[in-house]
């Protein structure tokens, strides 16, 4: 199977950047231990809307509030349950992905932008909620100093732990989106109209990538905790998702690897940016209104077409 | 959590007050969003900021002149054209060279306003919120059967039904207007008879813009103007456009009397969780009608 699924050129540099990626802590300072950790779970959570908006063309405009959900499930299995952390890890991903499957419900019936802006409202009232709630979200501040088991509590810890899941997820999704169904959905994306000509249930198939798709973002959201031990509502602001939708376009949104590398991309500019200068937001906005003049194709995208002359002259 | 602490029929009589002249805020912030929805096609993220950037300028504009009823009135009269002008820069510099691509596109050029807006008025103004008085006239507080009722509100009540007159009359008896409409329906074809598609796509998105900085001059003297709040009227506003039907001006009035009336009764029934009824409103409309209350133009 893995020999239809992976051409060996992709494999071999596959597994070396993971083993790089393996050694990095030894010689890395601490603080790029953390960055690094921080961006497997941003780089996943944008691989897992990616499965949506990239694979299945679907204005999957607030993709946050499954991350936030995910992460806020987690912390409050960690700080209210009292029952073994590991299985915070095992829930919270389910919690996001039965609320991708309430949105979706609600949501999958509507064409494509009336889906997106409604997205954008539900997930706002999601994260109305958790800003009111004070009592149990902790509402404006949020939750800090969520435990977390003793073996990902250092940073080399929870890079590690970050490492191998979100290559994990990666995987998991690089299979989906090769699997029949990664094609059907696809197919859908390409021409909804044909799919159901030929029997496909469009909304049924766009309910399971919505549901799968938020799955992985609860993943994120838990890994997000992983490495900061605390969550606020911040993490579920429309203006994060948007944050996301620019990752995925940075990197490259028809290709599997392009929404990652947009992650690490936006990660470490505005890490860097930041230590300079107090209005990100103005680069964002600028690298991205560039972006989309100059390079809509993504990073990834431009740099696969310059590197394959035949693509090139399909255009 | 104090449920339904105190409903009796004044109170209820003043929340609907209140409300309505929320409705108008919310209707015309809502109509230009939904114009530039329906012809343009543009899900305009950045007309929050655009919002926010009015009532700025009005706190600005009405200081400038020391914050006087007069100066008041000049402010609400010059934030909307600034805030057009930089509109009109931006669509004749930017926009107008996009609309061939994709929503999601459109979307995101207009979220990278969002970011850059929402930077240059903290540059400009800082991060302190700003607070204006409306003038000597406007303040203070009518009683009704024993209930205050603010003076402010009740201008706003007064400006809203004009706006949309001001609205109906543009859109069915202007050309313009005329033009737009069947813009909005097929372009091509409109431009196959021989109009300048491009300028028309300009005037309406300069209209809509305008009325995004006419709601934050009329939103100013009634709330704190800081940053954020493009952020908090703009998803009011796409939901206003939903449940009315995209582009459909008076589904944006429908809309946003749904959604001001329901708001403004839920801070009476349950304070804390006041913004979760016009939600349950919008998802229960488009349970029952997907596509919006009224016809939409797409």
């Amino acid at each position: 199977m893995f020999k239809a699924l992976f051409d060996a050129k992709i494999l071999i540099s596959c597994s070396v950047l993971l083993a790089l990626m393996l050694m990095m802590p030894r010689f890395l300072p601490r603080f790029y231990v953390y960055l690094f950790a921080l961006m497997f779970a941003i780089a996943l959570l944008a691989t897992s809307l990616n499965l949506v908006l990239g694979f299945g063309g679907m204005y999957q405009f607030h993709h946050a509030v499954f991350y936030g959900f995910g992460a806020y499930a987690f912390a409050l299995f960690a700080t209210k349950s009292g029952l073994p952390l590991w299985i915070g890890y095992a829930i919270a991903p389910f919690c996001s992905a039965a609320l991708g499957l309430v949105l979706g419900l609600i949501t999958v019936r509507l064409n494509r932008l009336y889906f997106g802006m409604m997205q954008i409202s539900l997930g706002s009232l999601v994260w109305a909620i958790t800003y009111r709630w004070y009592s149990f979200t902790g509402g404006d501040d949020g939750i800090h100093g969520i435990p977390l088991p003793d073996l990902v509590g250092s940073s080399t810890g929870a890079y590690y732990f970050n490492l191998i899941v979100a290559a994990t997820c990666l995987l998991l999704m690089y299979m989906i989106v090769n699997s029949p169904f990664g094609r059907i959905f696809q197919g859908i994306r390409d021409n909804p109209e044909r799919c159901q000509a030929v029997g496909v249930n469009v909304q049924k198939q766009q309910l399971t990538g919505q549901v799968l798709a938020a799955f992985f973002a609860g993943v994120a959201g838990t890994l997000f905790v992983t490495v900061e031990g605390s969550v606020f509502p911040d993490l579920m602001f429309w203006t994060l998702s948007l944050e996301i939708l620019i990752m995925c376009l940075l990197g490259g949104w028809f290709i599997f690897l392009g929404p990652a590398l947009g992650a690490a991309i936006i990660i470490s500019l505005r890490t860097f940016a930041g230590i300079y200068t107090e209005y990100w937001t103005l680069i964002l906005g600028i690298v991205l209104m560039l972006l989309i003049f100059f390079l809509p194709e993504g990073v990834l995208g431009l740099f696969l077409k310059k590197a394959d002359p035949a693509a090139k002259r399909e255009g | 959590m104090e449920f339904a602490a105190t409903v009796t029929l004044p109170a209820l009589m003043q929340q609907v007050l209140v409300g309505l002249s929320r409705t108008t805020i919310l209707f015309i912030v809502a109509s230009g969003l939904s114009l530039v929805l329906g012809v343009l096609r543009i899900p305009n993220v950045a007309h929050g900021s655009l919002y926010m950037i009015g009532a700025f300028v009005t706190y600005t504009v009405a200081t400038v002149f020391g914050q006087s009823a007069a100066g008041f009135f000049i402010a609400l009269v010059v934030a909307p054209l600034v805030v057009a002008l930089i509109s009109f820069l931006v669509e004749r510099g930017l926009f107008c060279h996009l609309y061939e691509r994709e929503h999601l596109m459109l979307l995101l050029f207009t979220f990278s306003f969002t970011l850059v807006f929402g930077d240059l008025v903290k540059l400009i103004w800082g991060s302190d919120y700003r607070s204006l008085t409306a003038p000597e006239f406007l303040q203070g507080a009518f009683s009704i059967q024993g209930m205050p009722f603010p003076r402010y509100n009740l201008f706003l009540l007064i400006i809203g039904p004009i706006v949309a007159a001001g609205l109906w009359f543009l859109t069915n008896r202007t050309k313009i207007g005329k033009i737009a409409r069947a813009a909005a329906v097929d372009r091509e074809m409109v431009g196959a008879v021989g109009i300048n598609v491009s300028w028309v796509f300009a005037a309406v998105f300069v209209i809509g813009c305008y009325l995004a900085g006419l709601g934050g001059a009329l939103v100013a003297p009634t709330q704190n103007i800081t940053q954020g709040m493009d952020h908090a009227i703009i998803i009011e506003a796409f939901l206003i456009v939903i449940i009315g039907g995209l582009g459909n001006i008076w589904g944006a009035l429908l809309g946003a009397l749904i959604f001001g009336l329901t708001d403004s009764i839920g801070i009476l029934l349950w304070p804390q969780f006041a913004i979760v009824f016009p939600y349950v409103a919008v998802v229960t409309v488009l349970l029952f009608r997907p596509q919006g209350l009224l016809k939409s133009t797409w």
